[in-house]
This record gives C-alpha cells, sequence and structure tokens, in this order.
C-alpha cells in the first residue's frame, strides 16, 4: 500500500506542482494517475521512489515513510518505466535488463540467464538479447523497458507514460499484454496516462487530476462513467458525447448500442447480472 | 619552390640522422613534449570537466576562464614563466599545458551534456548511485567529444612545441630557430614540414582512436532521429574543430 498525505510541491520559483494531495494506493493493484500535462501527475509518481522530494506532507510504503529510505536504496526495489524507455544506448539488452540485480550484487551469469526469462515474460524474443537498444522498434524498447523494471522482482511498479510514444496499434498490444503480466505478476503499478481510454482499461482505481494535482474524481472506471463528480470529469472522460454516450436502439427486435452521432457501437445481448446467472437471455 | 625542393633533400639528406640534433631525437623530443603536456593538461582538466558536466554547476566559470586563457599568446607565457624558473623544461611545458587545458575542458563537459537527459535520468530512477551514472553512463557515452577535445589539444601542442626550442629545450623547434639565425631557409622549412608530417600522423591516429571508443550502441543509433533533445543548455563550440 502506498499512502500520500497532505503532499505538496513547491518549487523555489514560486510555483507549486501539488498542492495537498492525499491518496491511497492499495497493493496488487493498478493505478491510474491521469490527467492533462501540468497536472503533476509524474511528479505525484516520482515522489514514490523519491526522485522528487515533497515539500511538506509525506508518501509512505507499507507504513514506512519513504523520506527516512536511502534513496537508492529505495529505488533499487521499486521497478521504473518510463516513456522513450531511458535504456542505456550503449548497453546490449540483455545488460540492460540486468543492469539493477547487477548493481544489487547478483553474479552477472545469475543476472542475464534472469533477464533471458524476463524477455520471455514480456513477450520480446531471445534472439533480440544480444542487440543495442537503437536497434529495436519503439514498441520492443518499451518491452525492454518493462523488463528491466521487472528485473528485481519489485512489488511496486511505476509507470511514466510508458506507452505514450508508441503508435496506437502497438499501444493496444502493449496494453493488452500489461493487463495479462498483471493478471499473472499482481504487482502495485502505479500507472501514469494522459489518455482516459487507457486509464479506464487497465486500472482498477483511477485517479483523475485538476491542475496542481487536485484530486477531481477517486474511484473505479465504472464509479466515474456512472457518477461524475463535476463537469470537469464529466468533460474530460467525454460522458456526454460521442463514444461514451451510448443509446439502445431497437432494430429487427434487437437491441443495438449507438454512440452519441448514431453509430452503432454493439449488441445488447443482456445485463451482467444475467450473464452472471449463466448466459443471455436465461 | 626552390626552397621547398632544397627542404625536402635537407631532410632526406643521410648526415641529418645521426647524434643529439639528428632528426629522429628532435622528432622524439617534440612527441615526448606533446605526450607530456597531454598527460599533464588531461589530469588537470578531465576531472574539472566531468564535475561540471555531471553537476551542471561552474560552467559559466569555466567557459569565460578557459576563454580568456584561450586569448593568452603561448610565447608570451613561455617568456614570462622562464623568466621565474629559468631554462629548461619547466617553462615550455607549463605554457603548453595552459594551451591544451581549454580544449580537453570543454571535451570533457561537452561530452557530458550531449548524454540524453532521458538516459540520465532513467539511470538515476533504476538505483544508480551518483557514482555510477558517472562511471557507467556519462563517461562512455560522452568518450567521444572527450577524445576530440584532446585530439584537438594534441594538434595544437606538436605543432606549438616548437617553441621549446626557444628557450634552449631542443625540439624540431631546433630546427627553425637555428635557420632563422642563419638565414638557412631550407632547414626551417624542413623543421616545419616535420613537424607537419608529426601532426599528420598524430590526427590519423587520434581519428582511429576516436573511432574505436565511440560505444558500438551509439554507432547503431546514427541516422535515427534522437526522441528527445539532449540537455536544454547549449553545447559550447564543437571541440573537434578548435585549433585547426
Amino acid at each position: 500500500m502506498i499512502e500520500f498525505r497532505h503532499v505538496s510541491k513547491r518549487y523555489p520559483d514560486g510555483t507549486s506542482a501539488v498542492e495537498d494531495f492525499s491518496v491511497v494506493i492499495p497493493s496488487r493493484e493498478t493505478t491510474v494517475l491521469v490527467g492533462s500535462s501540468g497536472c503533476g501527475k509524474t511528479t505525484l509518481l516520482r515522489m514514490i521512489n523519491r526522485m522528487v522530494d515533497p515539500s511538506s506532507g509525506s508518501v509512505a510504503i507499507d507504513g514506512e515513510d519513504v523520506a527516512h529510505v536511502d534513496p537508492v536504496r529505495l529505488r533499487r526495489r521499486i521497478g521504473y518505466v518510463m516513456q522513450n524507455s531511458g535504456l542505456l544506448p550503449h548497453r546490449k539488452v540483455i545488460d540492460n535488463i540486468a543492469t539493477v540485480p547487477m548493481l544489487n550484487g547478483v553474479p552477472r551469469a545469475q543476472a542475464r540467464a534472469r533477464a533471458l526469462e524476463l524477455m520471455d515474460t514480456v513477450g520480446l524474443d531471445r534472439s533480440l538479447a544480444d542487440r543495442y537498444p537503437a536497434q529495436l522498434s519503439g514498441g520492443q524498447q518499451q518491452r525492454v523497458g518493462v523488463a528491466r523494471g521487472l528485473a528485481v522482482d519489485p512489488n511496486i511498479l511505476l509507470m511514466d507514460e510508458p506507452f505514450g510514444a508508441v503508435d496506437p496499434i502497438v499501444r493496444a498490444d502493449l496494453q493488452r499484454e500489461l493487463l495479462r503480466l498483471q493478471r499473472d505478476l499482481g504487482k502495485t503499478v502505479v500507472f501514469v496516462t494522459h489518455d482516459i481510454d487507457e486509464a479506464f482499461l487497465l486500472g482498477h482505481q483511477v485517479v483523475i487530476l485538476q491542475k496542481g494535482g487536485v484530486v477531481a474524481q477517486r474511484g473505479t472506471p465504472r464509479e466515474i462513467l456512472a457518477r461524475p463528480a463535476n463537469e470537469f470529469v464529466a468533460s474530460f472522460i467525454g460522458a456526454d458525447r460521442g463514444k461514451r454516450a451510448l443509446r439502445v436502439a431497437r432494430a429487427d427486435g434487437v437491441d443495438v448500442v449507438v454512440d452519441g452521432d448514431g453509430r452503432p457501437a454493439g449488441v445488447l445481448v443482456g445485463t451482467e447480472e444475467d450473464a452472471a446467472a449463466g448466459g443471455p437471455g436465461s | 619552390m626552390n626552397y621547398f625542393v632544397g627542404a625536402i633533400r635537407w631532410v632526406l639528406d643521410p648526415a641529418h640522422y645521426p647524434g643529439p640534433n639528428g632528426i629522429p631525437v628532435r622528432m622524439a623530443e617534440q612527441l615526448w613534449y606533446t605526450a607530456l603536456t597531454l598527460v599533464i593538461a588531461c589530469a588537470i582538466a578531465i576531472p574539472i570537466g566531468y564535475a561540471i558536466g555531471h553537476t551542471g554547476r561552474g560552467r559559466a566559470v569555466a567557459v569565460s576562464v578557459t576563454g580568456g586563457v584561450r586569448a593568452l599568446p603561448t610565447l608570451g607565457v613561455l617568456t614570462l614563466v622562464a623568466l621565474w624558473t629559468g631554462i629548461g623544461l619547466q617553462a615550455p611545458i607549463v605554457s603548453f599545458v595552459v594551451l591544451a587545458i581549454p580544449s580537453i575542458l570543454a571535451g570533457a563537459y561537452a561530452g557530458f551534456e550531449a548524454v540524453d537527459r532521458n538516459v540520465v535520468d532513467a539511470a538515476r530512477a533504476v538505483g544508480m548511485t551518483g557514482w555510477q551514472v558517472l562511471a557507467r553512463v556519462e563517461v562512455p557515452l560522452g568518450l567521444p567529444l572527450l577524445i576530440g577535445g584532446i585530439r584537438a589539444a594534441a594538434l595544437q601542442v606538436v605543432a606549438t612545441a616548437t617553441l621549446a626550442a626557444y628557450v634552449g629545450s631542443g625540439g624540431l623547434g631546433g630546427y627553425l630557430f637555428a635557420g632563422l639565425q642563419t638565414r638557412d631557409y631550407e632547414q626551417m622549412l624542413a623543421g616545419a614540414l616535420l613537424v607537419v608530417v608529426l601532426a599528420l600522423v598524430l590526427e590519423g591516429l587520434f581519428a582511429l582512436v576516436q573511432r574505436l571508443v565511440v560505444p558500438r550502441g551509439v554507432v547503431a543509433q546514427r541516422g535515427n532521429v534522437r526522441t528527445r533533445p539532449s540537455r536544454s543548455r547549449p553545447v559550447m563550440g564543437d571541440p573537434i574543430e578548435e585549433g585547426k
């Protein structure tokens, strides 16, 4: 469990990135911080591994204030995945993945063997192990980034817009892969994005941020969609328009779901209660 | 043109090879001064340059001080130091070191500044200490620019080291000063040609080294579009081009 307690971040020039932010991030679930640029989401993420120290308030992991933990030791037990991968360009893929275990003193051969296993885990062909990052596609680089983040088998994985710079098809692929990984591994994932669709897809809990780290709404995607807390949230998630404002239309005796523009989005086969009871119509 | 032919004839004359004033000994002296100067200048400039590049502090001071130092005429420095230390090797070496430091210093910190900010940030975020970021990320990735700085310094020094003869310390400058005094312009030109040969050989060697030290993954990266710019501060000059 990660706890933000009344966290603020002000810079010497007087600007304030975050004001009095308090949120509890439950263990073994994905929490997505989502908001437009300048809402302080990356600042908040980087407070967890002390890349940024709060001006006031505290961040605690399982009750332990991170301010009392040596930043280097803290970072080595937290996975970190960033946009543009941040891989070391002069090291091979396998050595990039093995970096942190080797910093922790794991013997080279052992760290490399583990790195190869991790390549399987994130869906990378082992033949890429001896390539350099620049020889990989953007999507492959991000997979290497995820493998590096998982290399020390951390409880916590921080992801800072990891899929922001890849094309939509690869992004969808990586998102599916992350969902699968999360089902298998059950890490505490804190994910930052500006894409509300991504947030709803990946998050057990979604925290929608306004400027200055103000929490506009926090809840499951379903709760947020059902009851947007205010107009900002409603407009941010697009609840009032387009593909999220769906209507049921009757066509040839079947319920067809159409979006705000009247385009068909799917067919209504029943309610979730029906599905739980054993299929539609029963 | 006659001088030129004469100078080549002078260089090829076997009588100019044996003895302490022979071409091999003078060339060896010239190289020795250059090497000694570079070692001392590197020992001073690289730690300072790395400190500036790693911390991002003191850059403005370094730029203005090295800019000022660059404007110093080496002959003036040499004379000044020689008045103090007397005839010998100290005065020329000191003045050559002063000449070499700015290029090497610029190469050292520009090399660090050219490292993608994103990479340094990621290295810290996965738990590298400051020293590990320096040794495992900034030094290898900054090496090509540093070698470029040393290369520029080496060229300047190998040519300027002729001034050692001004205070009686030998080197190829001996031919220049002797030729000037006796109006033996063929000897002067021969000395100059030998300096050019040394400079070209050094240039070739450093070009080779510079290619070898570029990390392999970075070679692969060439031609790819950088996803993010380097540190926002502009990299001052291109140390490879200096002194040419």
